[in-house]
């Protein structure tokens, strides 16, 4: 009974919380995945920047049209598509490596979102901005973070080979292929498309973690790519479900106590994960025959 | 015989020094062709040239009727990241690119082909390891059955047997000798003199500008080599514009 009343009965009896629960679950499949190959691409920062960049776009949007779930979404994925190719084009045209160009940018949105948003609403809309409601989420923002996760399974699946082939061997991509470009600019996309997603219901502060958090733990469970993938997804859901269920009891902040969920996750694969974790170094066991 | 590669007056370099000066010639359909040369003597930047990596600064290379996807390249540091968690399997599958591209499946032929490759170069076993656990002569032994399944009809290796032991070297040389018996031209970058004269044929040796190009024992004398060995490495930032280029 006590295990039903811990695990299980707040979804079942709150309605804000089973939205909540969905909303996560489809974050973690669309993020799980990309978090997976920005991690490979030795990207994982530049998804930190892209995800402060959405914050100017959306704060734009909000002075032009409010609180509008389509309104912040474009003006969130124009102003992350905007970063990730001026980023781009400056590390091209200039001495400055992309890293570097994106540090830069990220600092400036993040200023520049936060002061707009202040022009016109309140600490609470800051608030909401900066760390999202994911107890808070209506139809509408359900069905396009859903929407979202469809998109990004769908588009991922079909670049899948040329995007892991850029990642491994880019000189063997380019010379049987010309795909590699157009596979990252893609990818790209996905990346702030999910960073869009997961804005509305972490904030543009949080929306990475549930990308990267899960992604990085995962490299200490599994050897190849595939598997990665499928546990760092498996790493996002528990982190949502668990998240919610410890704000629920411990009356903590919903978006935050998921990450920190992931973080916890992320600490103990470090320690304890089997490929590569602490306790594997400290301790290996005997050497083999052969 | 016909060319699949011709040399038009072909100059190749960097920030306009040239690298590759003023070659002329042609490689003939079939040909197992050693391109010899000091460090720095243009080895590298004349298979760029050829597989289309750089651009000529003048002159031209013709490739009779091959298209890109016909040409198989093995560049002397590959771009590879050995620490991308996938395994010799999938890597080796790469290999067969233009039958499969960016959507095609690959089926049981597939995978027979994909182990036969494996097992060309002697890697049977390996299929599940990832590419981290690899030594140096292993990866490459995993990139030649790479390019097996390339079944590309113009093969450039570059230095593919450098830091590599000579059991290992004499294996992989095994696969250029079928290459070669199978009617596929090979240019091989090579270092290794007596290898050279024992296994091919035809040899362009190269310092910046071709020293001499033909039958292996005529190429590789010593005259000639000591004339390669005086080239000068170093680009010269005061050069004015070459006369023969004008």
């Amino acid at each position: 009974m006590l295990i039903y009343t811990t695990l299980i009965a707040p979804f079942i009896e709150f309605e804000f919380m089973r939205r909540a629960l969905v909303g996560s679950l489809a974050l973690a499949l669309g993020a799980g995945p990309v978090g997976v190959l920005l991690m490979l691409r030795r990207m994982s920062l530049m998804g930190d920047a892209m995800a402060h960049a959405i914050l100017p776009g959306a704060a734009i949007a909000f002075l032009l049209a409010g609180l509008n779930l389509l309104a912040l979404t474009a003006g969130g994925l124009l102003a992350g598509l905007l970063v990730a190719t001026l980023a781009g084009m400056v590390a091209r045209t200039t001495e400055l490596k992309e890293d570097a160009a994106l540090a830069a940018f990220f600092l400036v949105s993040l200023a520049a979102g936060v002061t707009i948003v202040s022009i016109r609403g309140s600490n609470i809309d800051l608030l909401h901005f900066l760390f999202g409601s994911v107890l808070a989420l209506d139809n509408q923002t359900l069905l396009l973070i859903a929407g979202i996760t469809t998109v990004s399974l769908l588009v991922l699946s079909l670049i899948w080979r040329p995007l892991v082939l850029d990642s491994v061997d880019p000189g063997f991509l380019r010379s049987v292929s010309r795909a590699g470009a157009p596979v990252h600019t893609l990818f790209l996309a996905l990346v702030v498309l999910n960073l869009v997603g997961g804005f509305h219901a972490l904030g543009t502060l949080l929306a990475v973690g549930v990308m990267m958090l899960p992604a990085i733990a995962s490299r200490f469970w599994a050897r190849d790519v595939t598997m990665m993938v499928a546990v760092s997804v498996g790493i996002g859901i528990l982190s949502g479900y668990a998240g919610l269920l410890l704000s629920f009891h411990a009356a903590l902040p919903a978006g935050p106590a998921i990450i920190l969920v992931a973080g916890v996750i992320y600490a103990g694969s470090v320690i304890f994960g089997k490929v590569g974790g602490l306790a594997r170094r400290l301790f290996p066991g005997r050497h083999l025959e052969a | 015989m016909t060319a699949v590669v011709q040399f038009r007056d072909v100059t190749l370099g960097y920030e306009r020094h040239p690298a590759v000066h003023h070659l002329d010639g042609a490689i003939q359909r079939g040909a197992l062709l050693a391109v010899v040369g000091p460090n720095g003597a243009g080895k590298s930047t004349l298979f760029k040239g050829i597989v289309g990596l750089l651009k000529p600064l003048s002159g031209k290379i013709d490739l009779a009727d091959l298209g890109e996807d016909e040409i198989a390249y093995l560049p002397q540091v590959a771009e590879i990241d050995r620490s991308f968690p996938i395994d010799v399997y999938d890597i080796v599958a790469m290999g067969l690119w233009r039958s499969a591209g960016l959507f095609g499946g690959i089926g049981g032929e597939d995978r027979d082909r994909i182990h036969e490759a494996i097992a060309a170069v002697g890697l049977t076993g390996f299929e599940r390891r990832t590419i981290a656990t690899l030594s140096g002569g292993q990866m490459q032994r995993v990139l030649f059955a790479r390019l097996l399944l390339q079944d590309a009809r113009l093969i450039v290796l570059d230095e593919p047997f450098t830091a590599i032991d000579t059991k290992t070297a004499n294996d992989l040389l095994d696969i250029v000798r079928r290459w070669h018996r199978e009617n596929r031209t090979v240019i091989a970058a090579l270092h290794d003199l007596e290898l050279v004269k024992a296994a091919f044929p035809e040899v362009l040796l190269l310092a910046r500008e071709p020293v001499a190009w033909g039958r292996s024992g005529d190429v590789l004398t010593a005259e000639n080599l000591l004339k390669a060995r005086q080239m000068c490495e170093a680009f010269d930032d005061q050069a004015s514009a070459c006369v023969e280029a004008a």
